[in-house]
């Protein structure tokens, strides 16, 4: 079986890989670019612990070929912080004590950023459908919403989280 | 396993027609890679048409708006023109899995996938939709009621594959509307659904189509209940007869998601629910 031979872009820089033409995306991710921020949960597209963006669209890698990648635009958690800076959601994330176990929080991370970047001021009913393809057996997913509910807030008002910042 | 991803419908056509072995179209995948991963099909050559530029296009035209086979449940849902046109349609599509399956599934994969359940086909149905058929040796219009066969079954021969979904051009007057019910709000299969499409003349319902989803080993297509509202000006005893016969045209299995006649039954109100929004959307007071 001949390798499919690709080229992409993860998190902005430019990646090669080879993978056998069945792999899965979450698989290249993780197994042949040490990239293991998306998880395994279920492979077959119900629990979004796999989740990456794929030109702007959030996807489950799970169900994407490594063969699809090419020429395309990947985005991973590993890309959404800056520096040592975390992302608003990863920081609320931990303020609102929104994970436990970890497995989902990636997959969520990635599945609400798409959600705040298409509509910054989502209703809960909104948070809760958008986040209906992440699942979560430990929080009980309010305090997820809580904690993407207080990040949308957050960045509608930027001076006001430039103040808090200082604060802390 | 090979992957081919060829630029143009014809090459596509070419390829499946000299794989040997066994050969499915690639388009979003939310199917396919799972039917692969569980067992249940092993491909020898998956022919991705993403690369093929019309599979991604929505385009009008005097007969109607054709979409492109690769076009997904998102984009369909981001087209304002269409969702206004269609909302039937483009709600029942937007149903199908999660945000991250609705970036990549699409209704040509849904009616190719044959699931009874499948939310987009009883609303293509309903609106009259119709496939184009590719291969080798040339093209064909099909019903899109005459795609499904059975459960996971199709009526496509070997080398053919769907190059487009066709909505007929909408009269003014005209409304959609596809339902189905689901214990839970989100992320669930049908139990039972149903769409109906209609188009209005001085306030009566001129012409409709219904259809349910299900409740047999295929959506089925009621001429009879379209027939009940047909004159009327969907009063309660024509939303009766067209309930009524919506359940009688249902055949369902029992299973953890529904007995036989609580289908059977619900099929019905559904019907009637959506022939009232239908007509509502078109205009109907």
């Amino acid at each position: 079986m001949a390798a499919v031979l690709v080229t992409t872009k993860i998190n902005g820089d430019t990646v090669e890989f080879a993978c056998p033409p069945e792999e899965t995306l979450l698989s290249v991710l993780r197994n042949r670019l040490g990239l293991t921020g998306a998880k395994e949960g279920c492979s077959t597209g119900d629990c979004g612990a796999c989740s990456v963006t794929l030109d702007g669209r959030l996807v489950c890698s799970c169900l994407v070929l490594g063969a699809e990648a090419e020429g395309r635009e990947i985005a991973t958690i590993e890309g959404m912080a800056d520096q040592d800076q975390l992302h608003p959601l990863q920081r609320n994330f931990i303020e609102y004590a929104a994970l436990q176990c970890g497995i989902c929080t990636p997959g969520f991370l990635m599945a609400a950023r798409v959600l705040l970047e298409r509509n910054p001021d989502p209703t809960e009913s909104e948070i809760r459908y958008a986040l209906a393809g992440n699942l979560c057996r430990c929080t009980g997913y309010d305090k997820i919403v809580r904690a993407v509910q207080a990040t949308a807030k957050e960045l509608r008002r930027p001076e006001k989280n430039k103040h808090r910042r200082k604060k802390a | 396993m090979r992957y081919v991803r060829p630029s143009t419908t014809q090459e596509a056509a070419a390829l499946l027609e000299s794989e040997p072995g066994v050969a499915y179209v690639l388009a979003g995948g939310t199917d396919l890679l799972v039917r692969m991963k569980l067992g249940h099909i092993e491909p020898d050559l998956l022919v991705d048409i993403k690369h093929i530029p019309a599979m991604h296009a929505i385009a009008h035209s005097a007969r109607g708006t054709r979409i492109g086979a690769a076009v997904s449940g998102a984009m369909l849902g981001e087209h304002k023109a269409l969702a206004r046109a269609w909302p039937g349609v483009v709600e029942a599509t937007g149903l199908i899995g999660s945000d991250q399956v609705q970036s990549r599934c699409t209704m040509a994969g849904n009616l190719c996938n044959a699931s009874p359940a499948a939310d987009s086909v009883p609303a293509l149905i309903a609106a009259g939709a119709k496939v184009v058929v590719v291969s080798s040796s040339g093209r064909r219009t099909v019903a899109v009621e005459k795609i499904p066969s059975g459960p996971g079954k199709t009526s496509l021969a070997a080398g053919e594959f769907i190059e487009a979904v066709i909505l007929p051009a909408r009269s003014p007057r005209s409304g959609d509307a596809y339902l189905r019910f689901t214990p839970r709000t989100e992320m669930d299969i049908a139990v039972a659904s149903a769409g109906v499409n209609l188009t209005l003349a001085r306030g009566r319902v001129a012409s409709a189509r219904v259809a349910l989803g299900a409740v047999a080993p295929t959506a089925v297509l009621v001429p009879a209940a379209a027939k009940a509202i047909i004159g009327t000006r969907l009063d309660d005893d024509a939303l009766g007869k067209l309930a009524a016969a919506c359940s009688a045209a249902c055949k369902p299995i029992d299973d953890k998601r529904g007995t036989i006649e609580y289908r059977t039954r619900i099929a019905g109100v559904l019907a009637r629910r959506a022939a009232r929004i239908a007509f509502q959307r078109a205009g109907g007071a």
